[in-house]
């Protein structure tokens, strides 16, 4: 690669990295724990009035007319906006554009009807906080309610309501992927398995919910918006073609963001409103989001039901793999909901050699809210359906999980290897992560201990799943807004060094990891070296961070900056100090001509540089560089991740006893915010798989919109987990680094349900659906006893265990005739 | 019909006229202007809004201000000293129990409720300790391992102190 090369001609003197690799402490963290720093509802402007939107308590109504003079009467109150005062703000974005997509106009406001739960219908301003939220009680909507539809199946039957009637259809778009003769494969195997799984809604739950503050300023006609946002520039951009001024009026500032999780990956209706009553009312605006309107209109993940099937021969062979998968949207486009899906699909091949697919995916309307991006974003449902089924096969032929994995990994040789989805893996040795997983984990004394176990009634199970991932989000002819990210490295001219990024942070430390780049390359401290992101109007335009990007991409755009300004100096150096640029070298604080006699300060070689009293005709004064990096693919990351846990068979509970990862993601600049990543993904995957669900009623009705009744797992829960890595650098950026972020989510999940499910073989359970509560474990355990599809779904299972339908291995269980109501 | 209330935060009273229904939460951000206290969930369920009442961990969410009245409110902008950083802090710090840093200043002052009561805790009584705050980034293992590193370092703290006696 041009990049790699180029990038090694001007590589630091010689000296092995002196900062990247090490367990830095994070620079931004003073502010942080000393509560000094600033999230968006911390910044308080002169004259500031705080706006609350009243919100659906319907799924799908028409709405007859909102009376709104009561609350108009209360002191304090500056202003009250239905959909007729806000028809001048453009719609809620989609990025997407996809053929046969049905786009339904998402208006800021509803207009005439509501299709989800919490759809906002007004927007109030007030003096303070508690008077709009006095204001908003006494706002009153006639409502209709309609039918509603909340069940993606039934949605596409016949009979359904339809959520937009202008489509006649709750179908909003199709995507095939197919390659290889899927037909054959599946005629001539020895074995098929097949397994209807549901990926059940999720809520993000970043800790800071949303927030916006917006001032206006019309002597300067400029609109600053401070938003929780991952994406500060392509909200600048979106903002202005909502609220209809020129995109060099509006600045955009993420300023401290409390955690996204892809939630914060997008553009809400309060990112128009709050703005534009800022510019009606000549006042900064605050709208701080409360939990409840966290759960009910910030996107939700996952929502999928997929039937999964694998042809198999009889040696363990994969011959090809099926699957139709249901993606419920909710009722409206958010800015990628129509992508993730097809993400799903794109990831089916996993990392085993699979000669022939398909993948049919349909999305759906439904009275919910939309889904999106959730860390992982689709990898974790294909992760999940292929990892599930391969145990499902596995067991099929009663081949051990591990040996069946064995069987199917494509050689390290290989490498870059394409894959039946059209992908290029950039560089793996899954077979390597394996082995020391299992090594790890003590895997061969876990399966003698479940063999005795099983004999006097005791479940353990062991879970594998070994994942690759697609990251580093990604070259833009395969991103829906550019995949690019942007980086500018400037020395001041006291030789400290300035670095903008446009992969703007929310909590993962780019701080102190680019810093630690930067300082390598440039010889210096990282101490000497302020990381800047998250202000449009003082960083190059940017994509975000996401889609584990941030340093496989944005990373890149620093270093590459890095390199361009090393060329830079080498020049000035040279001509300081009589010599070829070539001859230079940078490192520990001094630039060197060959030999090492004649140097120059980097201090004086930068102060040089712009006094530009003596500098070589034709070059630029100034010390700066920009590079706008555009990756050659995307990165893939692995991985093995082993769960030990046992199963109590009377009451359904599932101890987690250990949790082994290993993972791969290429070249680490920080180990100590690696793990971090990691541990929070395991904690996140594992909550999908124990304990995490949205439920929707069928009236539309969310029935687990609290902290209270949504389970975000705490302390507790958790064992101990043990980290480990290896080490395979990608070749796609020449930092070799892959990404983190959302590998510990996309591994757990499956590695859960897959340690439960293999508990329970012996009585007959094949699968069980997500969350694993309790409840559901026993009454798959109950089903497999009776007979019945063993799914832990309905129907209700007979209240009985009977000792004597317990498979053989059972019979000393002591739970085998307790009665359950 | 508003009600005076003088309340001690971090060493300095605060005197103000609030209506009763205000919440603690609210007083510290808006009245005190002391933001380092987060509001995350507003049913004392995430505990980003933990501060010390009187010495003892509350969820400043669900306590009225009338209710502090002539007490005594620590907050994280009140625990470093002289420009030093309190050991728990320095724990937080070293051990990376932090990501995006919004549950920190909450799962802090419940940590040092912790140890000031229970000096040596072992890592499930940690854990069970701070089971009423929510972290979604780091899974809660960075946490642990900055409690028991603040545990090590206030316990060494005491030793050197009572040498010196």
């Amino acid at each position: 690669m041009a990049t790699k090369a180029k990038a090694k001609t001007a590589s630091t003197n010689g000296k092995a990295a002196h900062w990247v690799g090490k367990k830095l402490k994070r620079k931004e963290d003073p502010r942080l724990i000393q509560g000094i720093s600033h999230y968006t509802d911390d910044f308080k402007l002169a004259g500031m009035v705080y706006c609350v939107l009243v919100r659906s308590p319907h799924a799908h109504a028409e709405i007859r007319a909102i009376r709104t003079d009561a609350a108009r009467a209360l002191p304090g109150v500056l202003a009250i906006l239905t959909s007729e005062d806000t028809s001048a703000i453009g719609p809620v974005p989609c990025a997407m554009q996809m053929p046969d997509l049905k786009v339904p106009r998402h208006p800021v406001l509803a207009m005439g009807r509501v299709r989800y739960l919490g759809e906002p219908v007004a927007a109030i301003v007030a003096e303070d906080a508690y008077t709009a939220a006095d204001a908003a009680e006494l706002v009153e909507v006639d409502y209709e309610p309609l039918p509603v539809v909340t069940d993606m199946e039934k949605a596409l039957s016949a009979d359904t309501p339809y959520v937009h009637d202008e489509f006649k259809s709750n179908q909003a778009f199709t995507h095939t992927l197919k390659n290889g003769d899927i037909d054959a494969a599946f005629k001539k195997a020895d074995h098929v398995v097949s397994q209807r799984m549901i990926n059940q809604r999720l809520a993000p739950i970043a800790m800071e919910p949303r927030a916006v503050l917006a001032e206006y300023l019309p002597g300067e006609n400029r609109l600053t918006v401070w938003s929780s946002t991952q994406i500060p520039h392509l909200l600048k951009t979106q903002i202005s073609i909502m609220v209809g001024l020129p995109e060099t009026a509006v600045r955009v500032i993420a300023p401290e963001v409390g955690g996204g999780f892809g939630s914060k990956l997008n553009v809400y209706a309060e990112e128009g409103i709050v703005p534009w009553l800022a510019m009606k009312l000549g006042r900064p605006v605050k709208w701080n989001e409360t939990r409840s309107e966290n759960f009910l209109a910030t996107i939700h993940g996952r929502d999928t039901i997929n039937y999964v099937e694998l042809a198999l021969k009889k040696d363990g062979a994969i011959l090809g793999l099926r699957a139709r998968i249901l993606a419920d949207l909710g009722a409206y486009h958010q800015l990628l909901t129509p992508l993730i899906p097809q993400l799903t699909a794109l990831m089916h091949a996993g990392c085993y050699k699979i000669p022939a697919i398909q993948i049919d995916v349909v999305g759906v309307f439904t009275n919910k809210m939309s889904t999106d991006a959730y860390r992982g974003a689709g990898r974790p449902e294909a992760c999940y359906n292929v990892e599930r089924i391969m145990d499902i096969g596995a067991r099929e032929l009663g081949m051990d999980p591990v040996a069946f994995r064995l069987k199917n990994f494509p050689q390290p040789k290989e490498f870059p290897y394409t894959t039946i989805t059209g992908l290029t893996y950039d560089s793996a040795k899954y077979q390597e992560s394996l082995k020391k997983a299992l090594k790890l984990a003590g895997y061969d004394a876990l399966r003698k201990r479940q063999k005795a176990g099983w004999k006097i009634g005791k479940y353990y199970g062991i879970g594998v799943s070994t994942y690759v991932e697609i990251c580093a989000i990604g070259p833009s002819a395969a991103t829906p807004a550019g995949g690019w990210e942007s980086g500018t490295v400037r020395i001041e001219p006291t030789g400290k060094v300035t670095l903008l990024t446009g992969a703007s942070p929310h909590g993962q430390g780019e701080e102190t990891t680019f810093a630690q780049l930067i300082a390598d390359e440039l010889g210096i401290d990282p101490d000497d070296i302020n990381v800047v992101h998250g202000d449009t109007l003082a960083v190059p335009y940017g994509i975000g961070t996401f889609g584990s990007r941030g340093t496989a991409v944005g990373g890149t755009a620093a270093y590459l900056a890095t390199q361009k300004l090393k060329v830079k100096m080498a020049t000035l150096a040279a001509h300081l100090l009589g010599c070829k640029p070539s001859d230079i070298t940078i490192g520990r604080g001094r630039l060197s001509a060959k030999g090492g006699k004649k140097s120059i300060s980097f201090g004086e070689l930068v102060m040089s540089a712009y006094t530009a009293r003596n500098i070589p005709a034709g070059f630029e004064p100034g010390m700066e560089a920009t590079h706008f990096f555009e990756p050659s693919n995307f990165t893939f990351p692995f991985g093995t991740h082993i769960a030990s846990v046992e199963v109590d068979a009377e009451t359904g509970e599932v101890k987690i006893e250990k949790y082994v990862a290993v993972d791969d993601c290429g070249n680490v600049i920080n180990p100590m915010l690696v793990d971090g990543q990691i541990h929070g993904g395991i904690a996140q995957g594992m909550g999908q798989a124990m304990w995490e669900e949205l439920i929707y009623n069928e009236d539309g009705q969310l029935l687990t919109g609290s902290l209270m009744d949504y389970v975000i797992p705490k302390a507790h829960f958790f064992p101990e987990f043990t980290l480990d890595r290896t080490v395979t650098p990608s070749p796609v950026n020449p930092m070799g680094v892959k990404g983190v972020g959302e590998a510990g989510t996309i591994a757990s999940t499956p590695c859960m349900v897959n340690a439960v499910c293999d508990a329970l073989s012996p009585l007959g359970v094949r699968h069980i659906e997500m969350p694993l509560k309790p409840e559901r474990v026993w009454k798959a355990i109950a089903g497999a006893q009776s007979g019945a599809q063993s799914n832990g779904q309905e129907p209700q299972f007979p209240p009985e265990l009977s000792r004597a339908k317990r498979g053989s291995s059972a019979k000393a269980s002591k739970s085998s005739t307790r009665r359950r109501p | 019909m508003k009600k005076n209330v003088t309340i001690n935060v971090n060493g300095v009273d605060h005197r103000a006229a609030v209506e009763p229904r205000l919440l603690l939460v609210h007083f510290l951000r808006e009245v005190a202007g002391l933001t380092g206290t987060h509001v995350g969930c507003e049913t004392s369920l995430c505990g980003a809004c933990t501060v010390l009442l009187d010495g003892r961990a509350v969820k400043s969410c669900t306590v009225l201000t009338v209710q502090a009245d002539g007490r005594k409110v620590t907050t994280v902008e009140g625990l470093a000293s002289g420009g030093k950083l309190h050991p728990i802090q320095e724990g937080f710090w070293e051990e990376h129990g932090l990501q995006c840093g919004f549950c920190t200043p909450g799962m802090i002052l419940c940590s040092h409720d912790l140890l000031e009561h229970h000096p040596s805790p072992t890592d499930s009584e940690i854990r069970e300790a701070i089971n009423g705050n929510l972290c979604r980034c780091t899974g809660y293992q960075h946490i642990v391992a900055a409690v028991r590193t603040a545990s090590r370092k206030m316990s060494k703290r005491v030793t050197a102190r009572a040498g010196a006696r």
